[in-house]
C-alpha cells in the first residue's frame, strides 16, 4: 500500500465522519462536496480514472446543485407558511 | 418508532453488524492480492477481441451492455419520478417575474468566466463522449459534462437563459432518444448478429475513433441520456425553488 | 496495514447508517444515504486492486503489463452517477412531503389518508 492511498483512505474517512455527524442540512451540504473530492482523490489513487472522472461531475455539481434547491424550497415554504400564520 | 428508540436500537444492532462485517472481510483476499478469473480473462483477450484500448468502457457498452440497459433505465425511472412529483399543482402558479431571485448579485468577473466555460464543456463533453473506448471517459462522464454546460450559466445568475439554451422540448426528446437508442443497438446485434448486444460493427484499427465496433454509438446514446435526464431534474428543482409559488390567500 | 481500506468501508457504513437513524431533519438522513453508499464503493474498488497495477487502460503502455481488475470499475461507475438520480426522487419527495405536513421531521410524517 503506497502512502498516497493510506492518506486518501484517512481523508475518506474523516470526511464520512464529518458529513454524518454534521448538524445543519447546509453544512453538510458543503461537507459533502469536500467528502467528493477526497473520493475522487481515492479512486486516482486505487487506478480507477473513469470512475474518479465521473465522482467529480457528480460530487461537485450534481448533487450539491439538487440539494440546494430543495433546501431553499424548504425554507421559503416554511417562510410562506409563517406569514400566513401570522396573518390576522 | 421514536427517536430515542431508534437510538437504543442501533446501539445494540450496530456493533454487532461492525463485527459481523470485520469478521467477514477478514475472509476476503489481503489487499493487493485479486484472486478473480473474470478480470484477469478480460485483461488478457480484450484488445485482440474487440480493439478497444479502454477495458473499462469496453465492458460497460459491449461485453456488459446488458447491465448497462438496466441501469440506464433506473435513471429513466428515477427522472420519471422526479417530473411526476415536482409537476405544478392546482394550487400553484409559475410566475417568470420571480426567476431570478436571489441568484443576481454575482460580479461581472464570474460572469465573464460563465460564459467562456459553456462553450468549452460543451466541447470538452463531446471530446469525452466519443473517445470512450479509447481513453478514459464514455457516455455517462461525457454526458455529466455536456449537462453541466448549461448549468454554467447558474454561475451567472441567468435562471431563464438556461431555460432558453436547454429547452425542455429538447432535453426531453435526448433522453427518450439516448434510451430507445441504446435498446435499438442492443437489437441491430439481434438482427445482424443473432445476439442481443452482440457488436455487429467492423473492430477496426485500435486507437482509431472509428473503432471497437458499436461502441461509440452506445457512448453517445447513454451520454444524451445522461445529459437529458441531469438537465431535466436540475430545471425541475430549479423551478420549484424560483418560480413556482403558491397562490397568496387573498387570490384564491 | 493492508486492511485499512476494508475497515474504512466497514466505518463508513456504521457512521453513515448513525446518521440516517439519528436525525431529525430527512435532508439530513438522504445525505448520511450517500456515505452509505460511498461505503460500498471503497470495498469494491479494494477488492479489485492488484499490487502494482496499472488503470486499465492500455492507449500508452503495453497491453502485457499488470493491470486492476476492470469489472468492479464498472459497477462503481454506473453506481455514481446512479446514486445522485436516486437521491434526486428522494429529495423531491422530501419537498413534497414538506408540502403536505409542513414538516421535515421523520417523525411528524402522518399516513397519508387524513
Amino acid at each position: 500500500m503506497t502512502v498516497l492511498q493510506i492518506v486518501a483512505l484517512v481523508a475518506v474517512a474523516a470526511g464520512g465522519g464529518a458529513v454524518a455527524l454534521a448538524t445543519d442540512p447546509l453544512r453538510q451540504t458543503l461537507l459533502l462536496g469536500v467528502f467528493g473530492l477526497a473520493l475522487v482523490f481515492l479512486f486516482f489513487a486505487f487506478q480507477a480514472p473513469d470512475v474518479a472522472l465521473s465522482e467529480i461531475v457528480v460530487g461537485t455539481i450534481g448533487l450539491p446543485l439538487i440539494i440546494l434547491a430543495a433546501l431553499r424550497k424548504i425554507s421559503e415554504q416554511e417562510r410562506t407558511r409563517q406569514r400566513d400564520e401570522d396573518r390576522p | 418508532m421514536s427517536r430515542r428508540a431508534r437510538l437504543w436500537l442501533f446501539g445494540v444492532a450496530g456493533p454487532g453488524l461492525a463485527a459481523v462485517l470485520v469478521i467477514g472481510f477478514r475472509g476476503l483476499p489481503a489487499f493487493g492480492h485479486y484472486h478473480g478469473v473474470y478480470g484477469l480473462v478480460v485483461n488478457g483477450v480484450e484488445l485482440s477481441m474487440r480493439h478497444a484500448t479502454d477495458y473499462v468502457t469496453a465492458l460497460n457498452f459491449d461485453l456488459r451492455a446488458f447491465d448497462t440497459l438496466g441501469e440506464e433505465y433506473i435513471l429513466f425511472a428515477s427522472v420519471l419520478g422526479v417530473t411526476l412529483l415536482l409537476r405544478v399543482m392546482r394550487e400553484e402558479d409559475e410566475e417568470f417575474s420571480a426567476a431570478g431571485r436571489g441568484l443576481d448579485g454575482s460580479s461581472d468577473a464570474v460572469r465573464l468566466l460563465a460564459l467562456v466555460l459553456v462553450p468549452l464543456l460543451v466541447a470538452l463533453g463531446v471530446y469525452i463522449v466519443l473517445h470512450g473506448a479509447l481513453t478514459p471517459g464514455g457516455g455517462f462522464q461525457g454526458g455529466l459534462v455536456l449537462a453541466a454546460a448549461p448549468a454554467a450559466l447558474i454561475l451567472a445568475g441567468r435562471y431563464l437563459e438556461l431555460k432558453i439554451l436547454a429547452p425542455s422540448w429538447a432535453m426531453e426528446s435526448a433522453e427518450g432518444i439516448g434510451a430507445a437508442g441504446y435498446a435499438l443497438l442492443g437489437l441491430g446485434g439481434l438482427i445482424f448478429a443473432s445476439v442481443y448486444f452482440r457488436n455487429f460493427l467492423p473492430a477496426g484499427n485500435p486507437g482509431q475513433l472509428l473503432s471497437a465496433g458499436f461502441m461509440p454509438l452506445n457512448s453517445i446514446a447513454v451520454g444524451l441520456e445522461v445529459m437529458g435526464a441531469f438537465l431535466i431534474v436540475w430545471t425541475a428543482f430549479l423551478d420549484q425553488a424560483l418560480l413556482i409559488r403558491r397562490r397568496s390567500l387573498e387570490a384564491r | 496495514m493492508s486492511f485499512l481500506p476494508y475497515a474504512v468501508a466497514v466505518w463508513l457504513f456504521i457512521v453513515g447508517l448513525y446518521g440516517v437513524v439519528s436525525s431529525r431533519h430527512m435532508v439530513r438522513t438522504i445525505l448520511s444515504l450517500a456515505v452509505v453508499q460511498s461505503a460500498t464503493y471503497v470495498l469494491l474498488l479494494a477488492i479489485g486492486y492488484r499490487s502494482g497495477g496499472q488503470a486499465p487502460i492500455v492507449a500508452d503502455i503495453p497491453p502485457t503489463t499488470t493491470l486492476v481488475d476492470p469489472v468492479v470499475q464498472v459497477l462503481v461507475l454506473t453506481d455514481v452517477v446512479i446514486e445522485a438520480t436516486v437521491t434526486a426522487l428522494l429529495l423531491a419527495l422530501v419537498v413534497q412531503a414538506h408540502k403536505r405536513f409542513g414538516s421535515v421531521d421523520p417523525n411528524d410524517l402522518r399516513p397519508l389518508r387524513d
